[in-house]
């Protein structure tokens, strides 16, 4: 077998277990929280109105929006608990994507169960006034038995979309399906990207046809299908949490961003923590700036971010010291004001760079950025989806005077494609990145030293700020990463054959490095 | 005994009555077809006996007891009846339909399925029927359980609402003959309400005729067919003359 497909296949009991888990529990709440509201609704059309066009609404907004809105809502209401009742609410992974999606959940069960009930004959309706049943026995005996089987049409459609949105969940650090999809992206790894989906696709079929045998069971009247479905349904939802179960608590939580370095970084960390005979949660695929304030919020451990980075956007800082004063400053201002921990440099710089096609920029005679400058506005500009935000971005374009022809935005991956097809001139590529080396690049010289240092450094939240078995774990790794290292790592990963999984890069790396 | 007084009901806020002042006593163990045109109010003045609907005026009293003084579910558990569109609960048995109303009441489960066989029995269906649903029983055999569950909770009263609306006419009239007979045997006060005119003349002792919600004439079948001084209501009443009649007159033409 594939060794790609090997390694996908020993992470899909995580997170195939996550992923049904959240999913069961987001559409148990969306079912629990549509009935009454259907019940509210079969009456009266003032109840009917807003709450059908409430959940149509929700409906509208893109999902990974929906759950990326509820991490500052969450994170917001976690401050409040905390001043007023002491303890946090966990602003990432689980609680956001499970509402998120249980309000995705509740529009097809409503709309259909609000159908099903408006539409059901008005004879058998009078017929049940008229034997004597009060409100409540009409709605128990007549009105949910005989909305059973369209009811539970609108849990199937429910179920298929919580499933599908539920891999979107990933980026806000919850473990689904979605990590082979996002992972598989960021590494170009179609394996993982068809693996993901395929699973996920498996997953809302299996789902669908047992929820279908309960409608069937409903509709006929039979009883023991739809029990039967129900019992396979609650066996498959148990199974998945067997390893949660088994999984004990107070493991450390390793963190990533989301592309290949921080990966494998984070696969390497695991890894030593893992030798010292403690669990380890890996949380990979987190947005940027996300994975700090994680950080500093205790929902990690520790992660890997780049001193520049931090500067920038973290502490909004515009001057440019020294590597190693900048790194001084960051340590006392990042504990003063986060209580976080800044173990170390691993001994490399991943910087941006502004990198061009050798044959162009020697065409062009280009090899600084004052340079590029001159030509910049018959040139196109390609960079990641975060580049143009960044304040390093804003000061190249000031002090350089950069004005392109154009911008254009890519996952990290298509970026360098778009550049060998001559998308782009242009790219803000990452200087570990060994696809640099292997395609030839240009790295333009930055004489004004407006791109900071971007020192990988290793950092810890504030509650394992002083964790002695955490820092003896990962005290080797300071220094430890020279950035030819660190290149060959990445490019195991990135290349377009004989790939590696971010984990056996990080085997390569431990070795390579000599940390034993 | 019935009674009604002064019961008034309007769909509109007042602009138009479905039924208007009306005052209407029926003596216990009475066959009574109210008839009329469609939107005549037979229909509402039923359905106010049981407050399927609720007037806006009058009263309308039960053995002397005013209607509304019993919760609605409670009135109608004591009061069989039979719908237009039949209304069997499509999702359960045939026995169940039957022993619904006992079962509300709480009747003990072994009463309920003695008195489940025993009407099924009444309205001439085999038993092999009660483990079936509606959806599998022809229209004059729904109609029967229909009638089987109006009496299931030995009512003393059965209302009708157009009972053999949409039957062919020989069940029609198979079906008429066994409600008249239920009526005697369990001594009920029947109220039918119908647009077939000899239907209710064939039934009834008695007969009501209704017009724009209100009582236009009101006695014996035969007085009624023996004329009116309300021309509409002789014209109604020539009917089922002129049909039979009429029949007569083909058969004689025929053995001549």
């Amino acid at each position: 077998m594939n060794s790609r497909l090997r390694s996908a296949l020993r992470l899909l009991p995580q997170y195939l277990g996550d992923h049904v888990l959240l999913s069961a529990a987001a559409l148990a709440l969306g079912i629990a929280l549509s009935l009454p509201l259907l019940i509210a609704a079969r009456r009266s059309a003032q109840v009917r109105w807003p709450v059908l066009a409430a959940a149509s609404l929700i409906q509208t907004v893109p999902g990974i929006a929906l759950l990326a809105l509820f991490y500052p809502l969450l994170l917001g209401l976690s401050a409040l608990t905390h001043r007023l009742l002491g303890w946090r609410l966990p602003a990432l992974g689980f609680l956001p994507s499970l509402l998120a999606l249980t309000l995705y959940s509740i529009l097809p069960i409503l709309r259909n169960g609000i159908t099903a009930i408006l539409n059901l004959e008005p004879a058998i309706l009078q017929a049940a006034r008229g034997v004597g049943m009060t409100s409540r026995q009409r709605l128990l005996r007549v009105e949910l038995p005989l909305s059973a089987p369209m009811l539970m049409a609108g849990v199937r459609t429910s179920a298929v979309w919580v499933i599908g949105t539920a891999t979107l969940a990933t980026p806000v650090g919850q473990t689904s399906l979605g990590n082979y999809i996002f992972t598989g992206l960021q590494m170009e790894d179609w394996v993982w990207v068809l693996f993901g989906c395929g699973a996920a696709v498996a997953l809302a079929l299996a789902t669908d046809q047992l929820l279908a045998l309960i409608e069937f069971g409903l509709a006929r009247r039979r009883p023991a299908l739809a029990w039967l479905g129900l019992a396979v349904l609650l066996a498959g939802v148990g199974a998945a949490a067997a390893p949660l179960h088994a999984q004990s608590r107070g493991g450390y939580v390793v963190g990533a961003k989301n592309f290949s370095e921080q990966y494998i970084l984070a696969s390497l960390i695991a890894r030593r923590i893992r030798a010292t005979g403690h669990p380890v949660t890996e949380r990979t695929g987190l947005g940027s700036s996300l994975a700090f304030q994680a950080l500093a919020a205790n929902e990690l451990d520790v992660y890997v971010d780049y001193s520049g980075t931090l500067w920038d956007d973290v502490l909004h800082r515009t001057s440019r010291p020294s590597r190693q004063r900048m790194l001084r400053e960051l340590r006392t201002s990042l504990r003063r004001r986060y209580g976080v921990e800044l173990l170390g440099a691993l001994g490399y710089e991943n910087a941006y760079v502004l990198a061009m096609r050798r044959g162009e920029a020697d065409a062009l005679d280009i090899h600084t950025i004052a340079q590029l400058a001159r030509a910049a506005p018959h040139l196109t500009l390609g960079a990641d989806l975060e580049f143009f935000a960044r304040p390093v971005w804003k000061a190249l374009e000031r002090r350089y005077g950069l004005h392109f022809r154009a911008l254009r935005q890519y996952e990290p991956t298509f970026m360098y494609h778009a550049l060998m097809s001559r998308e782009v001139d242009v790219i803000a590529a990452f200087s570990s990145d060994g696809r640099i080396r292997a395609d030839h690049l240009v790295v333009l010289q930055d004489p004004l030293h407006v791109i900071p240092p971007y020192d990988a450094v290793l950092l810890l939240s504030p509650h394992r700020a002083h964790d002695p078995l955490l820092r003896r774990a990962l005290e080797p790794l300071i220094g430890a990463i020279p950035i030819a290292l660190m290149r060959r790592a990445n490019y195991r990963v990135d290349r377009p054959r004989h790939k590696r999984s971010p984990r056996q890069a990080a085997e390569w790396l431990a070795h390579a490095a000599h940390l034993r | 005994m019935i009674a009604l007084q002064g019961v008034s009901k309007s769909f509109d806020g007042g602009a138009t009555y479905a039924v208007r002042d009306i005052t209407l006593e029926v003596p216990s163990e009475t066959f009574l077809a109210v008839v009329g045109d469609s939107g005549s109010g037979k229909t509402t003045l039923l359905k106010t006996i049981n407050r399927l609907i609720e007037p806006e005026a009058g009263e309308v009293f039960i053995d002397g007891k005013p209607v509304h003084a019993t919760p609605a579910h409670s009135l109608r558990r004591r009061i069989g009846y039979v719908f237009q569109g039949v209304g069997l609960f499509p999702h359960t048995s045939i026995a169940e339909n039957i022993g619904i109303t006992p079962r509300l009441i709480g009747w003990p489960e072994k009463a309920v399925r003695a008195r489940v066989e025993e009407l099924i029995d009444l309205v001439s269906l085999p038993r092999a029927y009660l483990t079936r649903r509606p959806a599998e029983l022809s229209g004059g055999e729904r109609q029967r359980v229909g009638i089987a569950r109006a009496l299931a909770a030995r009512p003393n009263i059965l209302l009708m609402d157009e009972p053999f609306g949409a039957l062919d006419p020989v069940t029609r009239e198979a079906l008429g003959s066994e409600c008249r007979r239920l009526h005697e045997s369990m001594r009920l006060t029947t109220v039918m309400v119908t647009h077939d005119i000899l239907e209710g003349v064939l039934l009834a002792e008695r007969i009501v005729v209704m017009r724009h919600g209100r009582i236009v004439a009101d006695g014996e079948p035969h007085a009624l067919l023996c004329g009116h001084d309300d021309p509409a209501v002789r014209a109604l009443m020539d009917m089922p003359r002129r049909q039979a009649a009429r029949v007569r007159a083909l058969l004689e033409e025929r053995s001549a």
